[in-house]
């Protein structure tokens, strides 16, 4: 079956159509410069199982589940459902911790770094920055023989499980009403106040997440991708869709009144330029060598791809532990174990990068 | 067909497909490959560097879930 969005103009569509959605999200009560952001958003429902205590930043957040869903029913009815896995799983899960450390120092996954840009965000650019030369980094370990080995054929079952766990987290959500008093969604943490307690209606966010995971699944948006396959293949395939993505949140948010020029007292960010990229350049390290940034790797893991899954699971984890021992930035700058958190998280990331290098 | 170099690249993730059979249409630089792949998005991935490289996507047929895409020049 033939692809609509292999082509440029699909991919350009898909970019754009993302951005606007995020956009959307934004406007539809999402929090700033954060329509659609991964790590935060794992880091959020991280805090609603209570796995944090940042009060903040607590809530179950529909869009992650419903990217999953998106992609899993975009894979069935094109046939690219595969169950996988057995690629590197633990070392895998160790990457997606690293990835999350990262994005944390930074305050956001690449999805994120680029709303904040296209929301005025001068912040993001050495985020952005950071990212590429992280990534650029994993390409290097790609071109001397990096593999993470072959993934194996497994049950159905075992591709399907993340996509029973985004039903099951969004049976919970549709059901559990927040307690805008107690800070709690019935049994589970929600926000107040802060990024947690920003949130668009539940349908919405459900409606953008799901048609948001379709896209990506059929056009294979992501964003480490882009910056991947211009530094191996001097390919602009995916960056097209990444340009469109910035464009369209740009335009869009000029036109929502949700545009602020600046780098001081921006939403959700600090101003630490070195720590902005070397947070970035970790995560895109982690994300090259496991083969996609975080909204990717939600979208594989819907296809079935179990590895993905063990990624995300080592996001969960790590959103937990870098509230818990001060890994994580806040607006005022960075946590006080952010440092310590970049450099173990950049010298595991060379580690796996040097001992799976397979050629002579 | 004899002299078709047959690239195995299944459960490689992304870009290994890409990467490895790139290598092996730099090695031959010219004649026939099979590049067997079963990463979702690798066979436009393939087809796209086949292209930039002059290559020709002569075929690429899927069967329980392999993708087999042949190349030439």
């Amino acid at each position: 079956m033939a692809n609509v969005f292999a082509g440029r103009t699909g991919i350009l569509a898909a970019g754009g159509a993302i951005g606007l959605a995020a956009a959307l999200l934004q406007f539809a009560g999402n929090p700033a410069n954060m329509g659609i952001c991964v790590a935060c958003f794992v880091r959020d429902i991280a805090g609603s199982l209570g796995l944090h205590q940042a009060v903040v930043v607590q809530y179950l957040r529909p869009e992650i589940p419903a990217f999953v869903l998106g992609s899993f029913a975009a894979a069935l009815m094109t046939g690219e459902f595969r169950a996988r896995a057995g690629s590197a799983p633990a070392t895998r899960f160790f990457l997606g911790m690293c990835a999350m450390a990262g994005a944390l120092v930074f305050l956001g996954c690449p999805w994120r770094a680029l709303l904040r840009l296209a929301g005025g965000d001068g912040n993001a650019i050495l985020g952005i920055l950071g990212l590429a030369a992280g990534v650029f980094v994993g390409t290097r370990f790609f071109k001397a023989g990096f593999t993470l080995s072959r993934s194996q054929a497994q049950p159905w079952s075992a591709g399907a499980m993340i996509a029973l766990v985004a039903v099951g987290l969004l049976v919970v959500r549709f059901f559990l009403q927040p307690d805008p008093v107690a800070g709690t969604l019935n049994w589970l943490w929600a926000s107040v106040k802060g990024p947690g307690a920003a949130r668009a209606s539940l349908f919405i966010s459900i409606a953008g997440g799901l048609i948001i995971g379709v896209l990506a699944q059929r056009s294979r948006f992501c964003t480490m991708g882009a910056l991947r396959d211009l530094f191996l293949f001097r390919q602009m395939h995916l960056f097209s869709g990444v340009l469109a993505f910035v464009l369209v949140a740009f335009v869009a948010n000029l036109a929502l009144g949700q545009f602020k020029l600046g780098f001081e007292g921006q939403p959700i960010a600090h101003t630490d330029g070195l720590w902005n990229f070397m947070g970035m350049a970790v995560a895109g390290l982690a994300f090259a060598l496991a083969g996609g940034c975080p909204g990717r790797q939600l979208i594989l893991a819907g296809e079935g791809d179990g590895d993905s899954a063990v990624f995300v699971m080592g996001m969960l984890v790590a959103a937990g532990l870098a509230h818990n021992f001060g890994w994580a930035s806040s607006p005022a700058g960075l946590g006080p174990n952010g440092m310590a958190a970049t450099f173990v998280a950049l010298g595991f990331c060379l580690l796996v990068g040097v001992m799976n290098l397979k050629k002579a | 067909m004899a002299d078709t170099k047959i690239v195995d690249a299944r459960g490689l993730s992304c870009p290994q497909p890409v990467l490895v059979a790139s290598d092996e249409m730099d090695a031959l630089g010219s004649g026939r490959i099979e590049v067997l792949t079963d990463c979702g998005a690798s066979p436009e991935n393939v087809g796209r560097a086949a292209k930039a490289k002059g290559w020709r996507l002569v075929s690429s047929n899927e069967e329980n879930g392999i993708v087999r895409l042949v190349l030439e020049k």
